[in-house]
């Protein structure tokens, strides 16, 4: 048992390091250390000079353009990104639809679609959820009727993150109303955002920026080309699509960093008439939230290296366990920033618009920001299956009740 | 990265496994306890014909070369069936102590005779005041011809009542709490002037206050250097955190085990209680606890050799704390799971519970070690 990484995988990280190092803009690394969403010009950007060097598509398969690396490399790749920090690539496009395209899809669709995904030539985004199905998805209503060679879709999706700056998005639709089980009447159709009938409404998040939406489709005609595997087998391709990738579900590097930016800026803030940093009761804060981050990060380990040696690819149930800590960490440690910076980390500075010239600056921006990713990650225990969901997939998969 | 274990250490745990699933049922479990010493004697003597008491001695001495991940293997299976006998204070705690401290004539003398099963170690370092602090030691050792004369007294010396001989801590300069001047000395249990109080810990495991007056020893009785002896202690209570640490997983084990078959088979209200989704996550809970806690050993294992002590001492206290909370969560919902016969003596998720809890305050607690961890916070 060895709990190191091999020389050879140092040796990778060290690679990965310097070139994010030597290639992700100044600007860009700034505006993430100060904890703002990258924008998407940011992320367009980055994830361009990474599929220049044939990273973006890290997790594909290396005949669809993957380096072709080994799980752990993966871990070692998403991780040194989140802690240099830089923009996260494209879920959408680089751990949905690309490999869902490559299981899936048609030789047209491939061409087509994998590598304007690769270069977020199209920006990609996801219409799962409903009004009226959330974690039981398998509920949904919006519904697509074959008319000739066209699906006519009708309904709405909600919580479709990013679908205002979307080319693209990918639906789940009921195809059969009179299936004998709700999951047999689904499908998984592309969308082109700008077909007439599409509309798009701003939903603002509690940490008032707006990366969420509500979208209608009132007889969007879609060609039948752009259904995704066979009519009425869409939840086989929704299981795979939620089910792959979960190399970087617990997003450790995200909480090692937001720790290493909180004890940072402690250095500078006062408690008790010494610095912050001092403080006991939050040193001893710090401590068990390393202590966590370690534990995470060694079964995170332990899952990769299973995942590496096992050979029929199923999803490691223990990953749910990752999504439940990791989301856990990834707010206790942004609470944690917001925190330091105590009453400056409460006002809004964006909502009060500019500083004029005889006015000194309102700030410090790290302490706003690190108020909003505060607000925006108490998602994360909701998305990508709340973590109530995945305990209950825990509770069948390996406890057996 | 490897987290797989090699052939050899496979066996080993099959063959421990296997053992315990033989002899050590709870209804035997209950037998041994009430045997004079307080655990089994006729299994210390298979625990020898095994190797398992000689497995991290080198080979020279009698012994099979293992290494903290064989501990760790030994001791996960040891707290899956809370075994009672005095592994860690014999093997772990004593045969740290001397691989690290004694001499050869020490190691060629003593080693084989642990690995025989013949002798029987304690590690006699915590006082009644001393509580937490490695360095608050108040027993002295006075100069006395070639040897020393030592007087004072130890407390909850696990296994301190049925040791052959004790490795006791005695300042030989320097005042309480001073790093410097604290010397390791092997002591005859039954030599004049020791005189041991036996007890039952509430885990049911042995323990024994010790008191010495006028205790005489030879010079050859000291285990390494006169007043150097503080490195050492804290590498023995760093191996005994890495091996306690492996046996509270086996430990959860059990009680997580036990609590899923209760959550199936206890029916309320016309029904398992298990289909109670309060149930089904707390559960879950646990089992997320029990496997984070799991890693935290695997730390605590292979840090144990860890050559730079800053860094060994850091990740050992991250496991301390790490597997504390763990067992004390996984523990507690255990009790809690099972509802009232959780509370009683005889049935065994309870024993479970108290082992871990004995386990939480031995070589400082969660607070402690985390109180250590915040210190080094930069």
């Amino acid at each position: 048992m060895d709990l190191r990484f091999t020389p050879e995988e140092q040796a990778f990280r060290e690679e990965v390091r310097a070139f994010i190092r030597e290639n992700l803009p100044k600007d860009i690394r700034e505006r993430m250390y100060l904890g703002d969403k990258a924008s998407k010009e940011d992320i367009v950007t980055w994830q361009r000079i990474l599929n220049k060097k044939g990273w973006a598509t890290y997790s594909w398969p290396k005949e669809y353009g993957g380096p072709g690396w080994t799980p752990i490399q993966k871990m070692i790749f998403l991780e040194e990104n989140l802690l240099a920090p830089a923009p996260e690539l494209s879920g959408f496009n680089i751990t949905m639809i690309g490999p869902v395209l490559i299981q899936f899809g048609t030789e047209a669709q491939k061409k087509k679609f994998l590598p304007r995904a690769a270069n977020l030539d199209d920006w990609w985004c996801q219409g799962f959820s409903e009004p009226g199905a959330g974690s039981d998805l398998a509920s949904l209503k919006t519904s697509a009727k074959r008319e000739g060679d066209h699906y006519v879709i009708n309904g709405s999706k909600i919580w479709t993150s990013t679908a205002h700056l979307a080319d693209w998005v990918f639906l789940l639709v009921r195809t059969n109303p009179n299936a004998r089980k709700r999951q047999e009447g689904i499908s998984f159709i592309l969308v082109d955002m700008k077909t007439p009938g599409v509309t798009v409404r701003p939903i603002i998040s509690i940490d008032g920026a707006h990366h969420l939406n509500e979208t209608f489709y009132d007889d969007v005609r879609v060609p039948v080309e752009n259904l995704v595997y066979v009519e009425n087998k869409g939840w086989d391709v929704a299981k795979f699509l939620l089910g792959n990738e979960r190399t970087g579900i617990a997003r450790i590097g995200k909480s090692k960093e937001r720790l290493r930016f909180a004890v940072e800026h402690a250095r500078d803030m006062r408690a008790g008439g010494k610095p912050l940093i001092e403080d006991p009761a939050f040193r001893q804060r710090v401590a068990q939230l390393e202590v966590d981050v370690k534990a995470l990060e060694i079964t995170q380990n332990r899952v990769v290296s299973a995942a590496a040696k096992q050979q029929d690819g199923k999803p490691d149930p223990l990953s749910s366990a990752l999504k439940i800590k990791g989301s856990e960490l990834q707010q206790l440690t942004t609470e944690l920033a917001m925190d330091v910076g105590g009453p400056l980390s409460m006002p809004f500075w964006h909502k009060n618009g500019e500083t004029l010239s005889n006015e000194p600056e309102l700030g410090p921006d790290w302490a706003s920001e690190a108020t909003a990713a505060y607000l925006f990650l108490r998602a994360a225990s909701i998305y990508g299956g709340s973590n109530e969901i995945q305990k209950n997939i825990l509770t069948k998969a390996v406890l057996g009740l | 990265m490897d987290f797989d274990l090699n052939d050899d250490q496979r066996l080993l745990q099959d063959s421990v496994t296997r053992l315990l699933a033989d002899r050590y049922a709870f209804d035997a479990r209950k037998r041994y306890l009430q045997e004079p010493e307080g655990w089994s004697t006729e299994l210390w003597s298979q625990y020898a014909e095994l190797g398992l008491l000689g497995l991290p001695f080198a080979e020279e001495y009698g012994g099979f070369g293992g290494g903290p991940v064989e501990v760790m293997l030994v001791m996960q299976a040891f707290g899956r069936a809370i075994a009672l006998e005095p592994y860690l204070s014999t093997v772990v705690l004593g045969g740290t102590a001397i691989k690290l401290a004694g001499s050869d004539a020490h190691k060629s003398d003593l080693l084989p005779q642990i690995g025989e099963g013949k002798l029987k170690l304690a590690f006699a370092h915590g006082e009644r005041q001393s509580r937490y602090d490695v360095t608050d030691v108040l027993t002295t050792a006075k100069a006395n011809g070639g040897g020393w004369v030592l007087d004072g007294g130890k407390s909850v010396v696990a296994h301190g009542d049925s040791a052959d001989k004790l490795i006791v801590s005695a300042r030989t300069a320097g005042e309480r709490e001073d790093p410097y001047g604290i010397t390791l000395f092997l002591v005859d249990a039954k030599a004049n002037g020791v005189a041991r109080r036996g007890y039952t810990m509430r885990d049911g495991t042995r323990a024994a206050e010790i008191a010495l007056s006028g205790v005489k020893v030879g010079k050859e009785d000291v285990l390494g250097d006169p007043g150097e002896a503080l490195p050492v202690i804290e590498r023995i209570m760093e191996a005994g955190i890495a091996a306690t640490s492996a046996e509270v997983v086996g430990a959860m084990e059990t009680i997580h085990s036990m609590t899923l078959e209760y959550l199936k088979t206890r029916e309320q209200f016309g029904q398992p209680i298990g289909r109670n989704q309060v149930l089904q996550h707390r559960s879950a809970d646990m089992f997320v606890a029990l496997e984070q806690g799991r890693s935290m050993a695997m730390l605590a294992a292979v840090s144990v050799d860890e050559p730079d002590p800053k860094e060994r001492a850091h990740a050992i206290s991250m496991a301390k704390v790490g597997v504390g909370q763990a067992g004390k969560f996984v523990s507690q919902q255990g009790i809690q799971l099972h509802g009232g016969i959780g509370m009683t003596e005889e049935y065994a998720v309870g024993h479970y519970f108290r082992r871990v809890m004995v386990i939480e305050h031995m070589f400082g607690d969660t607070a402690h070690h985390l109180a250590r961890l915040a210190d080094q916070v930069s």
